[in-house]
């Protein structure tokens, strides 16, 4: 049975962050952190250290086997809430040999293997499954258009080629099938490699940029969206950057909210057209509103073609300064309690987002490499050895399943027929 | 009015295995089929086994199964395939005497006790309720049984096609299943059409053999059953013809008159058995493809000509055979055709095969939507243990993707269904290295053995198999060297300060085999297929460490069974569209589950809480 961790509580900068491990190499991996161990069920000050490095001042509490959440030898770490002792202190645990970054839901679950889960409660695991869903479609989505999606795709083929390439030697051998592959192997495997290798270093100094929550702005053209959105990053916020679009289509300004960085987007005005550019600037700002975390709805008197505001969605009436109620860009009115129900609303949500996804994808590309790298080195070695090729392959695909989307053998079986005249 | 435990439908491959399970099991069985003497027919080319189905074939001979004793005793030619890649993708072949096949069939099921062979066709079931009790057959006569196995194979509805000529049959010189399939059609089960083909059959006297490139069987051949060690039938080569761009030609200018491209068939065909027309116009720029001709057997003159199955009209079909090189003035024995037949969704059976919505009423074989004769027997012996199993009180018997072919297979066709007609591929199975041919015996005859489906001569040779494999680990173990002790040895290993025993330095591969043998003469002095067998473990022993704990995972979750009365609609938390898949397809195991397309680890999560409840409530009502 692997150990696992996981951030249990929300991420942003609250004043603590809860690690929790559980199995049993909690206790040795805490011990590798913070030396000798308190007793358990008692709450001690440590300060964790790795390689000589001070991540943190930490309370830290054991749990014994059967007195746990999970009924297994469980321990949590209270850290200081900031995002990068969090990230510095998961990255020491990822290290440690048998331990692995838990699953959505698998604290749950192992409770309750273990019994340790009234099942009274299971009617309450609905709620939180509902939330985790709808968090890993968004996220799924996210992934998958835009850039990186763009990239995964290509990832995707190369590599559903390569391992296609390398079972039809396996399932097909007595059949009219190309006896050497290996060139064109090598060369999709080491294109694809290459491109991790990147993600993976350019991952972790992006991270803390890229990571961020966006919330769109969304109105009608006239609705008052750049004065709000000028308000708002010049009063009660830093804006750390600002980038027009080269279409006009979407502005975007980071900046920072109780902790989070958000960007905020402005979209172009959204209304009926007939002129085909503004028609496509339109639907990307849609797309682009639709992904987004959170949307604000500044009501107008105009109707919004192509979106409809989603649960957990704020509306407001712009141009609050015509009177009404609501909130002005023009005047300040409203901002401040604005501000304040945008950062509430992300740090809700930001349970199951952030950090852990980026740490999973992290993980999961770094594994990925792993495996690549000998999947090449088998293939280098020969056709003798290539099942031990095929398992690599499989086992870097499954690293990958979460950024590619999952590769089965009926893709594989696809390319197959697609590309040789096999049967006899 | 006979009563048994067990029938089985069809004379088939799947029946004929299902029968001998069921009766080896102990279930007093008959087996009720067209024609007796039609027992073991191959209705298709004359080969068992190869890559991914003789992996197949070990398996159901690890059970004490018949397909793989029946091929050693008809083999004439073997030949291990992938022979020079490694030891987890080599799948035994054997081309076979079809008389000989058919004759060894009969004369095992005839040796086995509790089984009679029944001659007729089988016209209705009997039911009570939703359960069936029994069969009728076409003279009026009855019979009744606790459960029934259908294994009709390509006979339901069957449609023989060759050119625009259409005819029933449920192959050539059979007729079809057309009562047995009318009563089948009013259950109301999903279905469907599927097809196949198959190549004109030659005249050997009539081809030119000297012109040709022969191929012979290996060396030291490969058998399939565990029990035999050589060949018992005389040992023949094979013919390798090529195809050319006047065949071609000649298919091409006709394709409007094939039965598959004039569109007189509505059945979806096989992508890896594809029809000469489908070569033809799916890779035009290939201007040959390769032939096998192949005897049908040593007494036989008919030879199968591997690679051009056809639909085409028979004119055709001589013209363009007599365009191959050695095939000018041959003589058609009987045309090619294609072949059109109902089949049942598999997503509607349990993992013993019985029906969910109907007790007692098993199926195996082609009418789930499988091709290949090991696909059918494979399901044939689950089918059998388990109506045995269900007729004589006992729990049901199940199979793991970790465990063997036949788990994954099981469990591509209930959980995916088919498409087109399903074949194995060892791609197929994600435990490749560890589900292998050379070790079906270490893998399956202990669940045999425990199951009483294994015979006594069997036993011994696998306890006696066992003891050798103990010793041989305990001499490979008894002395651990280090990278000094190994200088000079022809083997070079990291100086990490570690010492090797004599299974880890196996792992090195082939070349560290005689300095191993060298160093560790009590492993040297065992017998060479029980070394064969160590190194083969040990070449693959970090990768089935690293795959062990998905196996666990996967097994526990198969082993988690869902209340097949499952309100999934009314669970709070499941999304609506997971709900009504669920509701749909209704997985029998958490495992099933957890491959159905958009499931979440969180929505795993609730299912198993559910079972859990499900089960308290169980425990304290
Ligand atoms: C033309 C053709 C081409 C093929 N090509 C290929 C190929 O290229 N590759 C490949 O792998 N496989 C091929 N096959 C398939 C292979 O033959 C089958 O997969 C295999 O034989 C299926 O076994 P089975 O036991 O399910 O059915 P079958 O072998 O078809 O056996 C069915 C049995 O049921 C009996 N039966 C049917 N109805 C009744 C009834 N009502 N009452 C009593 N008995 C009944 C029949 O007499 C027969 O004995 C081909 C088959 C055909 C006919």
């Amino acid at each position: 049975m692997n150990t696992i961790y996981a951030l249990a509580s929300a991420r942003g900068k609250a004043g603590v962050a809860v690690l929790r491990l559980s199995g049993p190499g909690s206790h040795a991996a805490v011990a590798g952190l913070c030396g000798p161990l308190p007793e358990p069920r008692r709450a001690s000050l440590r300060r964790l250290v790795k390689d000589g490095v001070e991540l943190d001042q930490a309370l830290v509490i054991l749990f014994p086997e059967g007195e746990s959440f999970t009924g297994e030898a469980a321990a949590e770490l209270h850290l200081h809430g900031s995002l990068a002792v969090v990230q510095a202190v998961m990255q020491a645990l990822a290290g440690e040999h048998g331990l692995r970054l838990a699953e959505p839901g698998e604290f749950t679950r192992r409770a309750l293997e273990n019994g340790k889960l009234d099942l009274a409660q299971v009617e309450g695991l609905a709620d939180l499954i509902e939330a985790e869903t709808e968090a890993q479609r968004r996220q799924a989505l996210r992934v998958l258009s835009g850039a990186i999606g763009r990239r995964a795709e290509e990832w995707r083929e190369k590599l559903i080629r390569a391992a296609a390439l390398i079972e039809a030697t396996i399932d097909f051998a007595d059949e009219d099938v190309p006896v050497d592959v290996a060139p064109e192997v090598l060369a999709l495997g080491h294109a694809v490699l290459a491109d991790l290798r990147r993600e993976a270093l350019g991952g972790r100094a992006a991270e803390r940029i890229r990571d961020g929550f966006e919330v769109a702005i969304i109105g009608a053209p006239n609705a008052g969206k750049s004065t709000l959105l000028n308000a708002l990053a010049g009063r009660e916020a830093a804006i750390t950057s600002e980038i027009a679009g080269t279409t006009r289509d979407v502005i975007e300004v980071r900046m920072d909210i109780r902790g989070l960085a958000v960007t905020l987007l402005d979209t172009a005005g959204l209304r009926e057209t007939e002129d085909q550019v503004e028609r496509i600037g339109i639907d990307r700002a849609l797309s682009r509103a639709r992904m987004a975390d959170l949307r604000v709805f500044l009501i107008s008197d105009e109707a919004l073609p192509g979106i409809e505001p989603e649960d957990g969605d704020i509306l407001i009436r712009g141009k609050a300064d015509l009177g009404g109620g609501g909130v002005s860009g023009k005047t300040g009115q409203g901002i401040a309690e604005l501000i304040e129900e945008i950062g509430t609303r992300l740090l809700e949500r930001s349970a199951s987002a952030g950090v852990i996804t980026r740490e999973r994808h992290r993980l999961a590309i770094e594994r990925a490499i792993e495996a690549m790298e000998s999947a090449m080195s088998e293939v280098e070695k020969g056709t003798a050895r290539a099942e031990l090729a095929a398992a690599e392959l499989r086992i870097a695909l499954r690293a990958l399943e979460a950024l590619v989307g999952r590769v089965d053998v009926e893709n594989l079986l696809d390319e197959i027929f697609s590309s040789f005249c096999i049967g006899k | 009015m006979k009563h048994l435990d067990v029938i089985v439908i069809g004379g088939g491959h799947a029946g004929a295995e299902a029968a001998a399970a069921a009766a080896r099991l102990g279930a007093r069985t008959a087996l009720v089929t067209l024609r007796a003497d039609a027992i073991g027919v191959m209705s298709c080319n004359p080969a068992i086994g190869g890559l991914g189905k003789g992996h197949l074939v070990r398996e159901i001979d690890a059970l004490d199964g018949v397909m793989g004793r029946a091929a050693d005793a008809a083999g004439i030619q073997f030949r291990l395939l992938n022979r020079r890649k490694g030891p987890a993708v080599q799948g035994p072949r054997a081309q076979a005497d079809r008389k000989l096949y058919r004759l060894e069939m009969q004369r095992l099921l005839a040796a086995e006790e509790n089984l009679t062979v029944v001659e007729g066709e089988v016209v209705d079931l009997r039911m009570e309720g939703q359960a069936v009790t029994g069969v009728v057959l076409q003279d009026g006569s009855e019979i009744s049984a606790r459960s029934v196995i259908l294994t009709a194979g390509t006979f339901l509805n069957g449609i023989i096609h060759i050119g625009d000529q259409r005819q029933q049959g449920g192959r050539m010189g059979d007729h079809p299943s057309v009562p047995l399939a009318q009563k089948l059609a009013a259950l109301d089960l999903p279905r469907g059409r599927l097809k196949t083909g198959t190549p004109p059959r030659l005249s050997g006297r009539s081809i030119d053999w000297a012109s040709l490139e022969m191929q012979p069987g290996d060396d030291v051949p490969v058998l399939f059953s565990f029990l035999n060690r050589a060949p018992i039938a005389r040992q023949i080569s094979c013919g390798i013809t090529h195809t050319n761009e006047a065949t071609h030609d000649i298919v091409r200018a006709n394709l409007g008159r094939s039965a598959m491209y004039g569109g007189h068939i509505e059945g979806v065909g096989p992508r890896y058995c594809p029809s000469i027309e489908d070569k033809v116009v799916r890779f035009a720029d290939k201007t040959s493809h390769q032939v096998f001709l192949e005897p049908e057997g040593l007494d036989d003159d008919t030879v199968y000509p591997n690679g051009i199955s056809t639909s085409l009209p028979a004119e055709v079909q001589e013209s363009y055979v007599r365009s191959i090189a050695g095939l000018q003035n041959v003589v058609i024995l009987q045309p090619g055709y294609a072949i059109e037949y109902d089949y049942f969704d598999p997503r509607s059976l349990r993992p013993t095969l019985e029906l969910k919505s109907i007790e007692g009423l098993f199926f195996a074989g082609q009418i789930n939507g499988t091709t290949g004769y090991e696909e059918a027997a494979a399901q044939g012996l689950v089918a059998g243990l388990n109506a045995a199993a269900r007729a004589l009180g006992r729990d049901p018997i199940h199979f793991s993707r970790s465990d063997s072919y036949i788990g994954v297979m099981l469990d591509d066709l209930l959980t995916r269904g088919v498409s087109e007609p399903y074949r194995m591929f060892t791609s197929r199975a994600e435990f490749r290295l560890a589900l292998r041919a050379d070790n079906a015996d270490q893998r399956l005859t202990p669940k045999g053995i425990a199951l009483g489906c294994v015979r006594e001569d069997r036993r011994i040779a696998f306890a006696a198999k066992l003891d050798l494999m103990e010793q041989a680990h305990a001499a490979l173990q008894a002395r651990q060297l280090s990278s000094r002790d190994l200088a000079g040895t022809g083997i070079t290993v990291r100086q990490d300060g570690a010492r090797r025993s004599g299974f880890d330095l196996l792992s090195f591969g082939e070349e560290a085999r005689e300095t191993v043998e060298s160093l560790f003469p009590d492993f040297a002095a065992l017998p060479a297929e029980i070394r064969e067998q160590v190194a083969i473990d040990a070449l693959y022993a970090q990768y089935l460490h690293r795959q062990e704990q998905d196996a666990r995972l996967l097994q526990r979750e198969e082993e988690t069974r869902l209340p097949t009365d499952f309100d999934y609609p009314a669970m709070p938390g499941l999304s609506k569209e997971l709900a009504l898949k669920l509701a749909r397809l209704r997985p029998d195991t958490l495992a099933q589950a957890a491959r159905i397309e958009g499931m979440t680890p969180a929505a795993l999560t609730l299912l198993l809480a559910h079972v859990r409840k499900a089960r308290r409530n169980a425990a304290s009502a």
